[in-house]
């Protein structure tokens, strides 16, 4: 098996936009394989894009399953990915294995309905929401070149009360 | 670590980093931020020049802007920043004290302070101070919440603090 190089920003070719992948076959259930490799060789690791490896093709990878306790689909393997639904918004710090030593807030939506193909070509739909979401979209932007540095928001004025506000709504009902 | 205040205009980051930007500096991490009427600016600079020679090189635009200018030689590396894990938020009337008890009884139960910003809102005759704090639990979580708990026991509702875990997702 091969850990793949990563690149990394300030290299240009992060911002290029990844082709959908047409041919199902043994060369890319390979690349498939080594991107799980290379994302489980990362730092935290819990999803990997192919164009940050320099294959500009629509293939992502996310498993938050080391997260405790949250919902998640396990491994998914997820060609072709689009999402169809957004629902609620959360703020969260993000870090990028192609952008080493910062993180930052982020905006994503809280739940989304998704399509994507598996590496068979099989359509499949998922629910998903939290972290795996989270991860899911991180990853799609990558796919149109976007990296989570060209999403910021304040990281002094952030909303991490949001959370707390929702709780104590819940006990005045 | 460059350190300056002045009074607040427009233009003071442009004129002194051009300043820098002309003798040679490269500029590194800084926290710029406008404090009653006062601009302040913390700055790591990387230079060839000693102290007194980016004095020099800062004098005119300085005087010019009327600046206060502090200097100190430090070390600064890359990959020096520590992972944040909690968020501390804090609001209540204004009355002296608070910071240094709150802060006091934080860092007994372990928490190193990363990042720290308040202000000073509402109206003249009952301000309310709102502070938000980033840091790293060192101790974990639990011991934080036992001592804003305990906090929040004393003070009851003068206070209203909320501690939540910054969870990074790195991908």
């Amino acid at each position: 098996m091969t850990v793949l190089d990563l690149l990394i920003y300030p290299d240009a070719r992060l911002k290029n936009e990844s082709s959908p992948v047409t041919v199902f076959d043994e060369k890319l259930h390979q690349c498939v394989a080594e991107l799980e490799e290379t994302m489980r060789a990362g730092p935290g690791g819990v999803g990997i894009a192919a164009p940050q490896t320099g294959i500009f093709q629509r293939i992502v990878i996310v498993d938050v399953s080391i997260k405790p306790k949250i919902k998640h689909h396990g491994c998914l393997i997820l060609i072709n990915p689009e999402i169809l639904e957004w629902d609620g918004f959360e703020i969260g710090r993000e870090g990028c294995m192609s952008v080493p030593d910062y993180t930052g807030n982020v905006i994503r939506a809280r739940a989304i309905k998704l399509t994507a193909q598996d590496q068979y070509g099989a359509i499949h739909e998922y629910d998903m929401e939290g972290y795996e979401a989270r991860a899911v979209q991180h990853e799609i932007d990558h796919l149109d070149g976007l990296l989570f540095i060209d999403r910021l928001v304040s990281r002094r004025h952030d909303l991490f009360q949001r959370k707390v506000y929702k709780k104590s709504n819940k006990k005045t009902k | 670590m460059l350190t300056l205040v002045g009074q607040d205009q427009s233009g003071i980051v442009a004129q002194v980093t051009q300043a820098l930007y002309q003798g040679g500096c490269n500029l590194g991490e800084a926290s710029m931020v406008r404090l009653g009427g006062n601009f302040t600016m913390m700055l790591m600079v990387n230079s060839n020049v000693d102290e007194s020679g980016l004095a020099a090189m800062l004098s005119p635009v300085a005087d010019k802007l009327q600046l206060h200018v502090h200097l100190d030689a430090i070390e600064g590396r890359l990959h020096q920043h520590p992972k944040t894990d909690v968020c501390i938020n804090v609001y209540g009337a204004d009355r002296s004290g608070m910071v240094a008890e709150i802060t006091a009884r934080l860092a007994a139960a372990g928490l190193n302070i990363v990042d720290l910003s308040s202000d000073v809102g509402g109206v003249d005759q009952k301000p309310i101070y709102i502070m938000q704090i980033e840091g790293v639990a060192e101790k974990g979580m639990a011991p934080l919440q036992q001592a804003l708990d305990a906090l929040q026991q004393q003070y009851g509702h003068e206070f209203e603090v909320h501690l939540s875990p910054i969870d990074t997702l790195i991908m």
